[in-house]
């Protein structure tokens, strides 16, 4: 027995280089094939269409009797007899190097600025590895933004993963923008990069991105990894690991803090829909297939910050929900993986408030170690409770307002409907290019406050009222 | 058993492989697939052909490897060194791990789950030679922390007569340290012992759950008890607080053991336990919580099949602890990412689904796993439990989903979280409407015999005033609060102080975040009375805006943060201050 076992280990060495003529059956991006030598489960493959040019799958199921290949740059011009497969005996790889910053790729990591590939530094599997949870650091560096819906209510923290929930015509990349331009650590000075995937986003979107960048001239730490809308849908599934896997050298080797931007998940997510329905496999909710959360959670998981490392990986995946519906499976699940979120709401964006953040359902879960005395400042995580609590019931109030008219309402409510426009004008509002100090946006959190009565603050101590209310 | 070859990979789908050539294998049995002997478990055996789902990353494995079988099925290693440990869904030591390898989670890493070379202090039980010995019997004991002491049991499949039985001494757990006589055979006994996660322990019978689980959460203890032995689901949707709740408990529980399994969610949240438990002293026994706690750790982006063991591994170290004696809870955060692995494996086994793609056999195995909790006398008559506290995860935190709705049906406790009250930011997000204790009758006579006679009348006047409020609520929404008279806006006003004096808890304040059950019956008391004492005050003529000016009510909504669990005098001081408070203003309307 043993034997046998020998003599399959050479053959598998020796296959590698062998070239298949001609395939099965071509459906959507998969290609099926017979009668192979041992192929790999997730090998990489190398197909060769009739007119030599070069495309790369990954085997998606392999059997001894056949082989089943999803193609990233799609099927498009494939015949059946002219197609040429090339099984290469390893999973996909990415040749990472910190020289990649500045420089544009395509979802596959090939570079398409017209400049030649980087030497690699190292071949990495673009799945990743699980990290061993014993091996994370717990995260808690206040990031400041400078806007102060985040930094006030719902505090971005080094290596979290918080997305953005928007919708169609709303201005997530705008805010995504403004984060990757302003966000600093405070008192620390550190290198930092920009890991930015696009996945079926149009093109002035990219340019959008890559205009911030050079505006600020950040472009040189930034590495784009461009999947628009017109390439193949299916190479969308590669782009956030090849983004990923780059970041985690970044993060790992060269000790960078890497914020990584992943846009727009929803296209994502579409395209693992696609495969899956060709593949024939029994949909979950809205036809997505049930392994959509433990694919997710596959790239959102490739976050944080690990013990004995300085670098870290913050991601802000951009998603946005069909329909406004936060419960749609694709902002559903990600908001089961990720450390929180920040919701956008089209009513706030028609009112012309910018960013559109919607105070309720946003929240981020790393903020409560992040924030207080020697991080932001003491009274935060009451005032922070404080305001949620306030504008929670000033949503009761106007709710209450539109069926029985304000003229009904108590003073004390007609006060709340006061405090809640005020906190959207002055307090969520702010331009694209406003940086606020996280002192200013707290200190505005107390003008808010003051449009309540005093005895109204139970969130607040008494120590707190006292030397900040009459302020 | 030795390992020998079984058959050879045909077929390779995600976690799920196909074996032919297969003549002599078991079901259920542990495997290692490939030249990585990667592990993997029998789950299927039809005629020359077995399924197995893997516990590890398939990727690169080909057709035509061989697969090696041990002999045995997938079990746990049981003995002293399970307290303070962390594994992975089928007991690996990650920490152990993490020395071997760099921060990613290698594939084919085989190392033991217990220390095999660190020597225990074990002190025999009084037990002569020709004793007769049974399974479950305690024959010796080690100190394993400074609050658990373990008892080294007889495995319960084996009887008959002790032959041996070492002296106090340092062992290791593969030393002997008994011998018996089985059926003309001797045994050798060890410390060591193994029990395959699947199947559920022996124990002599179940006993009414009758002392409630007392977890310091106000909203659980006073509305919804669990009771010792109980089950329980925590239904809600994303960040509405399951995760929350499940640490608190974890942290404050009277449980004497504490199974944390983090099944499928992130890990980040298991990184935050290792560093805060070892750091929070539990309030009880003066020690470390992490002395009493042991973690399986199977996180989103770990192995999808390791996910769908990981609870059985959990309940099953559970289940060896409630044999020696101890209560203990087991958390499961989230079931869902349970049944959804199951949902994942039944696809690539191209079963037939039944709803949303479930395997019809989803509810046998819900019920099948919270039948592993329970109040039980051990096989060596000792008071042992196991409650299980799961997490659901319904999509869209739609309740009306297969995963909640077949967990109903077998647990007797609900806790549903309410996505209104986690976006107003009332936490515990605990619906007092829709959550239930079906153990609320057993455990009163404890309440009203350790902390107070009235408690279950106290209980039930407290609900009916959340009630009222509801139907109250519902006319506001049609005319307005000014419609209504002082007595009913009362009611409104009580239930609106209940709410945030006393439901809602803070987990991250170092007063508020537990609460013994003294000061949850002082703190309702204090509440009650206002509610009493204030609807005669009305009735005799006195407005609502009046009775509202009282200077101790402020004092009232902050007690739960101003007066710690060891000052419960001060309740009884507040509550003084309230009554007198009343007494004035009544007068001026007597
Ligand atoms: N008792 C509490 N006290 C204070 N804050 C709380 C409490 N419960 C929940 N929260 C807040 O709600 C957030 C989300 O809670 P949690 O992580 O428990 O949600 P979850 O239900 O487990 O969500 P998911 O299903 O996505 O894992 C926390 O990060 C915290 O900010
Ligand atoms: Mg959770």
């Amino acid at each position: 027995m043993p034997d046998l076992a020998k003599m399959h280990d050479a053959e598998k060495r020796l296959q590698p280089g062998k070239e298949y003529i001609g395939v099965a059956r071509i459906d959507g991006p998969l290609i099926f094939i017979e009668k192979t030598h041992p192929v790999g489960y997730r090998e990489l493959v190398e197909c060769v269409d009739d007119q030599g040019a070069l495309r790369l799958g990954m085997v998606l199921d392999t059997s001894d009797e056949a082989v089943v290949v999803q193609v990233f740059e799609g099927t498009q011009g494939l015949t059946l007899p002219g197609t040429r497969l090339r099984f290469r005996g390893k999973p996909l790889e990415l040749g990472v190097s910190a020289k990649m910053l500045g420089r544009v790729f395509n979802g596959l990591g090939e570079p398409i600025d017209g400049g030649p590939a980087p030497f690699a530094e190292a071949e990495l599997n673009v799945n990743g590895k699980p990290i061993n949870p014993t091996a994370r650091a717990y995260p808690k560096d206040f990031i400041q933004t400078g806007i102060s819906a985040i930094d006030g209510m719902n505090t971005l923290i080094r290596g979290q993963k918080l997305p953005i929930f928007s919708g169609n015509g709303l201005p997530h990349n705008e805010l995504a923008a403004q984060i990757a331009r302003q966000a600093k650590i405070r008192g620390g000075k550190s290198e930092f990069a920009v890991v930015f995937a696009a996945m079926g986003v149009k093109h002035d979107v990219s340019q959008f991105f890559i205009k911030s960048f050079e505006e600020t001239g950040t472009l040189e730490n930034v590495a784009l990894f461009l999947s628009l809308a017109d390439d193949p849908s299916i190479e969308r599934l590669i782009t956030p690991r090849t983004a990923l896997t780059l970041a985690e050298h970044l993060a790992f080797e060269h000790n960078m803090h890497v914020l990584v931007i992943l846009t727009d998940m929803s296209n994502y997510c579409e395209s693992l829909r696609e495969i899956s329905t060709i593949r024939g496999e029994i949909p979950s909710r809205k036809g997505y297939p049930g392994y959509l959360y433990s694919d997710l959670a596959e790239l959102y998981e490739r976050s944080g910050m690990i013990k004995g490392f300085t670098g870290s990986i913050t991601q802000l995946p951009i998603l946005t929900m069909p329909n406004d519906d936060i419960s749609h499976p694709i902002p559903d699940l990600t908001g089961y993986i990720t450390e929180g979120q920040i919701v956008f709401e089209r009513e706030m964006h028609s009112r012309g408030i910018y960013p559109p953040v919607a105070g309720l359902p946003s929240l981020s879960r790393l903020m409560k170690d992040g924030i207080g005395g020697g991080m932001t400042r003491d009274d935060h995580p009451h005032l922070a409770s404080q305001l949620f609590a306030a504008y929670s019931y000033v949503k009761d109030v106007r709710n209450l307002a539109s069926v029985i008219g304000e003229e009904e309402l108590t003073p004390l409510d007609h006060q709340y409907l006061e405090f809640g426009e005020f906190f959207e004008r002055s307090f969520v509002t702010q331009k694209s290019d406003e940086d606020r100090t996280i002192e200013q946006t707290l200190d505005m959190g107390w003008d808010c406050l003051r449009k309540l009565p005093r005895e109204e603050l139970h969130r607040m101590s008494e120590e707190e009222l006292d030397a900040r209310f009459e302020g | 058993m030795k390992e020998r070859i079984i058959g050879q990979i045909k077929r390779i789908n995600g976690p799920v492989i196909i074996a032919g050539g297969v003549t002599d294998a078991m079901m259920l049995e542990l495997v290692r697939v490939g030249e990585t002997r990667i592990v993997g478990e029998i789950i299927k055996l039809e005629s020359g052909r077995a399924v197995i789902q893997v516990y590890e990353d398939t990727t690169g494995l080909t057709p035509g490897e061989n697969i090696y079988g041990s002999g045995m099925p997938l079990s746990v290693e049981l003995g002293p060194g399970l307290i303070g440990t962390i594994y992975d869904g089928i007991q690996r030591p990650l920490e152990e791990i993490l020395k071997i390898s760099n921060q990613f989670i290698e594939r084919g890493i085989d190392l033991p789950a217990l220390n095999r070379d660190k020597k225990w202090r074990f002190t025999p039980a009084a037990l002569k030679p020709g004793t007769p010995v049974e399974g479950g019997m305690v024959i010796g004991a080690v100190v394993e922390t400074e609050r658990v002491t373990h008892r080294v049991m007889v495995p319960p499949n084996v009887s008959g007569t002790l032959v041996s039985l070492a002296g106090e001494g340092d062992y290791t757990i593969e030393e002997k340290i008994a011998e018996v006589e089985t059926g003309g055979a001797k045994q050798p006994l060890a410390m060591l012992q193994r029990w395959p996660i699947r199947v559920q322990r022996p124990a002599r019978r179940r006993l009414i759950p009758e002392v409630p689980l007392i977890t310091g959460q106000r909203v659980i203890d006073t509305l919804f008890p669990l009771a010792k032995g109980g089950t329980v689901a925590i239904p809600g949707g994303f960040g509405t607080g399951k995760t929350m709740t499940q640490h608190a408990i974890a942290k404050w529980c009277d449980a004497e053991i504490i199974v944390y399994i983090g099944c499928g969610e992130r890990g980040n949240e298991m990184t935050d336990v290792l560093v805060e438990f070892p750091k929070l002293i539990d309030p009880r026994t003066g020690r470390s919580l992490m002395e009493r706690t042991i973690l399986i750790a199977n996180t989103s982006n770990m192995p999808v099949s390791a996910r769908e063991a990981s609870i059985y591994t959990g309940v099953t170290l559970a289940e060896y602890f409630r044999d020696q004696g101890y209560h203990v809870a087991v958390m499961a955060d989230s079931t869902s990412r349970w049944a959804e692995a199951l949902r994942e494996l039944s696809g690539r086994m191209e079963e037939m689904p039944a709803e949303e793609g479930f395997p019809a056999y989803l509810p046998t195995r819900v019920a099948e796993f919270y039948e592993r909790a329970g109040n039980m006398e051990t096989l060596a008559g000792l008071n042992g439990s196991v409650s299980i506290i799961g997490a659901v995860s319904p999509p869209g935190g739609d309740f009306s989903e297969p995963v909640t709705q077949h967990t109903k049906r077998f647990v007797r406790c609900f806790w549903g979280l309410d996505r209104q009250l986690a976006n107003a930011r009332h936490y515990p997000a605990i619906s007092w409407l829709e959550s239930y204790s079906e153990y609320l009758l057993d455990v009163t006579p404890w309440w009203e015999q350790r902390v107070g006679p009235s408690w279950a009348a106290d209980r039930t006047e407290i609900m009916d005033l959340l009630q009222r409020e509801v139907r109250l609520n519902q006319v506001v929404k049609l005319v307005g609060p000014d419609a209504l008279p002082d007595s009913q806006r009362f009611i409104l006003e009580v239930c609106t102080m209940f709410k945030n004096a006393f439901l809602q808890q803070n987990a991250f304040d170092d007063v508020d975040r537990f609460s013994n059950v003294e000061k949850q019956m002082k703190m309702l008391a204090i509440i009650l009375t206002y509610w009493r004492r204030g609807r005669e005050a009305i009735r005799r003529g006195l407005t609502l805006v009046k009775l509202k000016r009282m200077k101790a009510l402020a004092d009232v909504v902050k007690m739960k943060f101003t007066v710690p669990n060891d000052q419960l005098d001060r309740f009884d001081k507040l509550q003084a201050r309230l009554e007198r408070a009343l007494d004035q203003v009544e007068s001026l309307y007597a």
